[in-house]
């Protein structure tokens, strides 16, 4: 897609999006005692991402995430969430039992809190990577169309 | 049969809403959630999970399977959203879509 930055735009967006994304970060690393999570950071990190490319454009910026390779992304952060509960399974607990984690720690709380941390990147890189990889449908499917009519 | 189905899906969905009467009011202190559930989460989650956060304590550990299976369907969603748009329609391909406008352009020359 073509970018439709003026001066305006493209002026507040080196202010905004850095700080969506520094944002994101933050409500990640951060979600284990605040409000926030695997959920939301993954929304704001995908929409940063998306207003850079809606305002540079495909190719221009540094993320620009081609063809399949979202979709494998949102398969492995889901794929990073079972593989949690089967870790824990596998170093002799149920199946999620965030206390027996292969990763060893002196309070028990610290374990239980990597465990969370883990499990919300997994959250956090599916939804971000499902909502780009959806964007780049659309905006595909449009090109599409605007090459048809153009030729 | 058609509208004996209509007036079958009619009366079900008039069912459905009509229930919501019967619904407990919100804060309610003496259903069954505000009795034993929310204050056993909240007096005890520091202590099995060891998280500062309720809803943390809850979403990713008291019901971590469910957040699991969320996951996995949302990520299913989106697939299968990107597999419908980006299909061609009517399951034509490119190169066939280009001949038949071709063609059609001959035509109106």
């Amino acid at each position: 897609m073509k970018g439709f930055g003026g001066i305006i735009i493209n002026i507040a967006f080196r202010g905004l999006v850095p700080f969506t994304i520094v944002y994101g970060i933050y409500v990640l690393c951060m979600g284990e005692s605040s409000p926030g999570g695997g959920f939301q950071a993954g929304a704001l990190l995908a929409v940063g991402i998306l207003i850079s490319r809606m305002v540079l454009g495909n190719g221009e910026n540094g993320f620009n995430i081609k063809g399949n390779t979202s979709v494998i992304m949102a398969g492995v952060g889901t794929f990073i969430y079972a593989f949690t509960g089967w870790m824990t399974v596998l170093n002799g607990g149920k199946f999620l039992e965030y206390d027996c984690m292969p990763i060893h720690m002196e309070p028990v709380h610290e374990m239980h809190a990597m465990a969370i941390f883990i499990i919300e990147i997994g959250v956090a890189m599916c939804v971000m990577m499902t909502i780009i990889n959806l964007m780049e449908a659309i905006t595909k499917r449009g090109d599409e169309d605007e090459d048809a009519g153009t030729e | 049969m058609r509208g004996l189905i209509a007036v079958l899906l009619a009366s079900i969905t008039g069912m459905f809403c009509s229930f919501v009467t019967y619904m407990p009011v919100i804060g309610d202190v003496n259903t069954p959630p505000n009795q034993h559930v929310t204050p056993t989460y909240i007096s005890e989650s520091i202590d099995d999970t060891g998280s500062l956060n309720v809803v943390t304590a809850v979403i990713i550990d008291y019901r971590g399977f469910d957040t699991m299976w969320e996951t996995t369907v949302m990520f299913l969603a989106g697939l299968t959203t990107v597999l419908l748009l980006t299909s061609n329609r009517c399951g034509r391909r490119p190169e066939e879509e280009i001949n038949r406008r071709d063609e059609g352009g001959e035509i109106l020359k």
